[in-house]
């Protein structure tokens, strides 16, 4: 009787399989009427980096779907992934563990993704809306492409790194706030509170910026040096995150923590206890662009995406969403006129969720103090900054006590296991 | 000494099932927040059942656990019946523990596997790896395998062999004699190998997390791909569903089984 | 005769392939992995640089230890309990066990995480008490309290399911011969569930020592155990044969362990008999 039912419920859950699937594909079928053969587009991004048409935004990749079926007759679907650092999305790509057709890295990653022939030189004649971007990105500003003459990268956004705390937890008067001190200092009374990026290159930079070296060019001693820092920095870290830091900070499970500037715009929104500030030593500034890998699926398709991507009301549409500082020439759209409306509503959404949101993004506060980019490294460095991360991730000061209670059940095993043969040997005797 | 027991029995229980009521409980929250309750609201999960990315995934995973499922038991059945009968009992002994590796070690261990399987193959093919819904398919019914060789082979060793013998001597062929005298004895253990493998797939989230690509995300991977970014709280609301579909089967199953045991006793009382 | 025996050859035949190509093919690719360099000549230098692990290799089988010995603990009385109850109430009781063993470890884990975090409802409850602010996330505790919370129904199962089938006539023998409680328990129940503790302990021990999700939540990334390492290495850097060598090292390591248990397990059942 058990197993009748068991089969029936099995049964039906198969059925209720067949049935999503055919009434999926029964969707998709009226959705897209008979427009050839469905062709898929790979977009490979930064988590929570694009505006998804979550609480009734833009839904920028529905919206390219939309453009295609209708104003190229094409029937696209987007697959769109993301990853939590350059460091997963070269794992992935370059492994080969997946192919995609677009991939938006930031600077330093498509320098070394260039240097080994992974990324394709773009197609300029498509990218109409490449006229939009402004000139700080154009030409021989893109201090991450090769000058070669082709172009390998269109900017997506662009920002600089800056350390989120919260005021509520925080003291007012704590003197490291301005400095990257408040995340390093070991008498800190913020133990437990603080976050640290979970990857190489930002968790190293925060430490070679406090100490004051070049981010590109440290000796090894120098790198060795910030490791050291880091790994004092351990003892007071809650944890090693990326975008977890959302949650984190939203919710005060954590106070202090270094990120991006326009994350900390999102983060705000949800929780005006939260300040920012870009410290005094300097940090990092980074341009994150959209780029075709030269094993894409589409590459053609790929790029009409990034082109679609610059048209300023779906730009503008995506910095309302990521709070992200964008490329667009701000001005030129201005005296262009065509898409002034979306500007002022940019602007409008801006100034609405923090009223120096343009300052921190565009202004004086981010040109106030000395910043940097990162820049590839040569594979010497690369590999020295690996081991150095698994020599830091490696690390950790477990409490004594755990070793002690280790031994206590180590000891305890051991005994059971002489008792144990002893006992038997014993019983072995008596039955002789 | 009976309060003792119930009372250290509530307190395990308790503590055991706390996260999960909370999860529950603001899953219904008005407010986006894990620590204060706001007031009672859907509205999460209306989010959910707009979120296609959500839907996707629990179709991928439902897709993959029948066709993966439906594959181990097939290869499993047909694998029992080979043990059972081999010839050479060294064969039998090598084909079990072989079938053991997957479930003796750690789910990373053979997610890696078959990751270096896959990836290594490509690279001596000259090829883009190909991680996908295949792959998928093929770890899934490569690690539900065992359970249904578990389950299935006892039936094989108790079964009577007289009667596949006196069928055999009667003159009907191997093939017939198999689906007319064995299968119907094996059902049980092949359908509760189903079972298994079916939920052991949709549950999965280590191997999948290694073999898979984003082309092919299924629910585990989509909740992971969530709690790696910022979570959004129709994951609260999913993980809710999700919860009260599990229980809603185990006591479907439970019932069903203390009403047929109820049954059985009382037929036997007729007797 | 001769056609039979080629039908039973050629039943097994379809998963012989399988498994040889989906079971053993992927442990020798793992075993290549690890024995090779990047340009795919043989070397010694993965297992080698293994030493620099040697301090997540201990940290993990400590924390795994401490969780599987804290779970057994808990979970034997707990196991014994539910034994005792009636029919009616060990029905309940089993489902209550088995729910959270089929709600995924992901749900599970990050639900225990949302509870301890800093501002959590926890913490805030012990703030309003009166305490001092606690951190529980990023501290080995919390690891370990993880792996506990996760996998501790895996360990009253198996034991749960040998005191059912324990003939109650023993225990009644041995109350009969003037036994008292704690020398049953100790002389008898044990020793009879022996077969019951093995499978428990395996089956927290296993996947606490190569877990990654527990550590990278409940631990904020902060202690890199054996499963975090490995994972780092196949989807953050793209160092395969690193990755492949401490898959190895750990695959052998359980291996060995679960042979010597199994030689316990052999010889506890006819200590009593």
């Amino acid at each position: 009787m058990m197993k009748r039912i068991l089969s029936v419920l099995l049964l039906s859950a198969m059925a209720a399989v067949f049935c999503l699937s055919l009434a999926s594909c029964g969707k998709n079928a009226g959705s897209t009427p008979a427009q050839g053969k469905q062709e898929t587009l790979y977009v490979y991004n930064w988590g929570e980096y694009i505006s998804d048409g979550f609480d009734g935004t833009v839904n920028v990749n529905k919206e390219f779907e939309k453009y295609c079926r209708e104003e190229l007759g094409r029937n696209v679907k987007v697959n769109y992934s993301t990853f939590s650092s350059n460091e997963d999305m070269y794992a992935k790509v370059s492994s080969g563990a997946a192919i995609y057709d677009v991939l938006i890295p930031s600077d330093y990653m498509i320098q070394r993704m260039i240097a080994e022939g992974r990324l394709r030189p773009l197609n300029m004649e498509v990218m109409e809306n490449y006229r939009y971007i402004s000139d700080d990105f154009k030409g021989e500003n893109v201090y991450y492409e090769p000058q070669d003459g082709n172009t390998y990268s269109i900017p997506y956004f662009y920002g600089m790194i800056g350390v989120i705390y919260n005021s509520a937890i925080v003291e007012e008067d704590e003197e490291a706030i301005g400095s990257w001190k408040l995340m390093f200092d070991p008498e800190t009374d913020y133990r437990g509170d603080i976050l640290q990026f979970n990857n190489s290159r930002d968790a190293f930079g925060t430490a070679l910026y406090y100490l004051g070296y070049d981010v590109n060019e440290a000796t090894e001693a120098q790198w060795r040096e910030a490791l050291d820092l880091l790994k004092g920095q351990k003892e007071i870290v809650q944890g090693y995150v990326m975008d977890e830091i959302f949650n984190k900070m939203k919710s005060g499970s954590a106070a202090i923590a270094a990120y991006y500037a326009g994350d900390f715009l999102s983060m705000y929104e949800d929780n005006d206890d939260l300040a920012f500030f870009y410290p005094k030593e300097g940090t990092n500034s980074y341009v994150d662009a959209m780029c075709v890998p030269s094993n894409a699926y589409s590459p053609e398709l790929a790029e009409l995406y990034i082109n679609f991507m610059c048209r300023p009301d779906i730009a503008f549409a995506n910095a309302a969403y990521t709070y992200y500082a964008s490329p667009l020439d701000l001005d030129y759209i201005e005296t262009d006129g065509e898409y002034l409306e979306e500007l002022a509503e940019y602007r409008a959404v801006m100034e609405e969720v923090h009223e120096d949101a343009m300052e921190i993004l565009y202004g004086d506060m981010a040109s106030g103090v000395p910043s940097s980019a990162y820049l590839n490294l040569s594979d010497e460095r690369l590999t020295l900054l690996n081991d150095l991360w698994e020599e830091l991730k490696v690390e950790s000061s477990i409490g004594r006590g755990i070793y002690i209670l280790c031994g206590i059940i180590l000891a305890a095993l051991i005994a059971l296991a002489v008792y144990h043969i002893v006992r038997r040997r014993r019983w072995a005797k008596l039955y002789d | 000494m009976k309060i003792l027991s119930k009372t250290y029995m509530a307190l395990i229980f308790l503590i055991l099932y706390a996260p999960i009521l909370v999860v529950i409980l603001f899953s219904f929250n008005r407010s986006g927040s894990l620590s204060h309750f706001a007031g009672f609201s859907g509205k999460w999960y209306g989010e959910l059942f707009r979120d296609g990315e959500a839907l996707t995934a629990l179709k991928n995973s439902l897709i993959l656990a029948v066709v993966s499922s439906l594959a181990a038991t097939i290869l499993g059945t047909l694998a029992a019946y080979g043990i059972d009968r081999a010839k050479r009992k060294w064969m039998a002994r090598a084909m079990e523990s072989v079938s053991n590796i997957p479930m003796m070690n750690p789910d990373i261990v053979t997610g890696v596997s078959m990751m270096l399987l896959f990836v290594g193959v490509a690279n001596v093919l000259r090829r883009e790896p190909f991680l996908g819904v295949w792959t998928m398919i093929i770890a899934h019914t490569t690690f539900n395998l065992p359970y249904v060789i578990l389950s299935v082979l006892p039936k094989f060793r108790q079964m009577d062999k007289s009667l596949t013998e006196a069928a055999l001597d009667l003159g009907c062929p191997p093939v017939k004699t198999f689906f007319r005298v064995e299968l119907p004895y094996l059902v049980p253990g092949i359908v509760s190998g189903l079972m298994m493998s079916f939920t052991l797939s949709l549950d999965d989230f280590v191997i999948s997390h290694f073999v898979s690509s984003p082309d092919f995300r299924t629910l585990p991977l989509y909740i992971y791909n969530q709690t790696a970014h910022e979570v959004k709280f129709s994951m609260y609301a999913l993980c809710t569903l999700m919860i009260f579909v599990i229980l809603g089967l185990l006591i479907a199953v439970n019932l069903a089984g203390s009403m047929g045991e109820r049954r059985q006793r009382r037929k036997a009382g007729g007797k | 005769m001769k056609k039979q025996s080629v039908v039973r050859g050629a039943a097994a035949s379809p998963y012989l392939v399988w498994s040889l190509l989906f079971i053993v093919a992927p442990l020798l690719f793992v075993l290549w992995f690890a024995m090779t360099d990047r340009n795919g000549s043989f070397t010694f230098e993965n297992l080698r640089s293994l030493t620099s692990y040697s301090q997540t290799f201990v940290m993990s089988v400590g924390f795994s230890l401490i969780a599987t010995a804290i779970c057994l603990i808990i979970g034997y009385p707990l196991a014994y309990c539910m034994s005792r109850a009636s029919a009616r109430a060990r029905n309940i009781l089993l489902v209550l066990l088995m729910l959270p063993m089929w709600i995924s470890l992901l749900i599970r884990t990050y639900s225990l995480m949302a509870l301890l975090d800093n501002g959590g409802l926890v913490s805030s409850f012990l703030v309003r008490l009166g305490f001092r602010k606690l951190t529980f996330i990023g501290t080995e505790g919390a690891v370990i309290l993880g792996m506990i919370y996760d996998f501790l129904p895996y360990m009253v199962l198996p034991i749960y399911t040998s005191m059912t089938k324990l003939d109650v006539r023993y225990v009644e023998a041995a109350a009969d011969l003037g036994c008292n409680g704690i020398r049953t328990m100790f002389k008898v129940i044990v020793p009879l569930t022996v077969p019951g503790i093995i499978s428990g302990v395996t089956m927290v021990f296993v996947p606490s020592i190569s877990t990654f999700y527990i550590s990278q939540k409940l631990g904020g990334g902060s202690f890199d155990l054996i499963g975090d390492t490995i994972e780092r290495q196949f989807q953050n850097a793209v160092t395969y044969h690193t990755g492949a060598a401490i898959s190895l090292v750990m695959m052998i390591l359980i291996l060995i362990s679960l042979a010597i248990m199994n030689k316990f397990s052999d010889g506890g059942e006819d200590i009593v008999v």
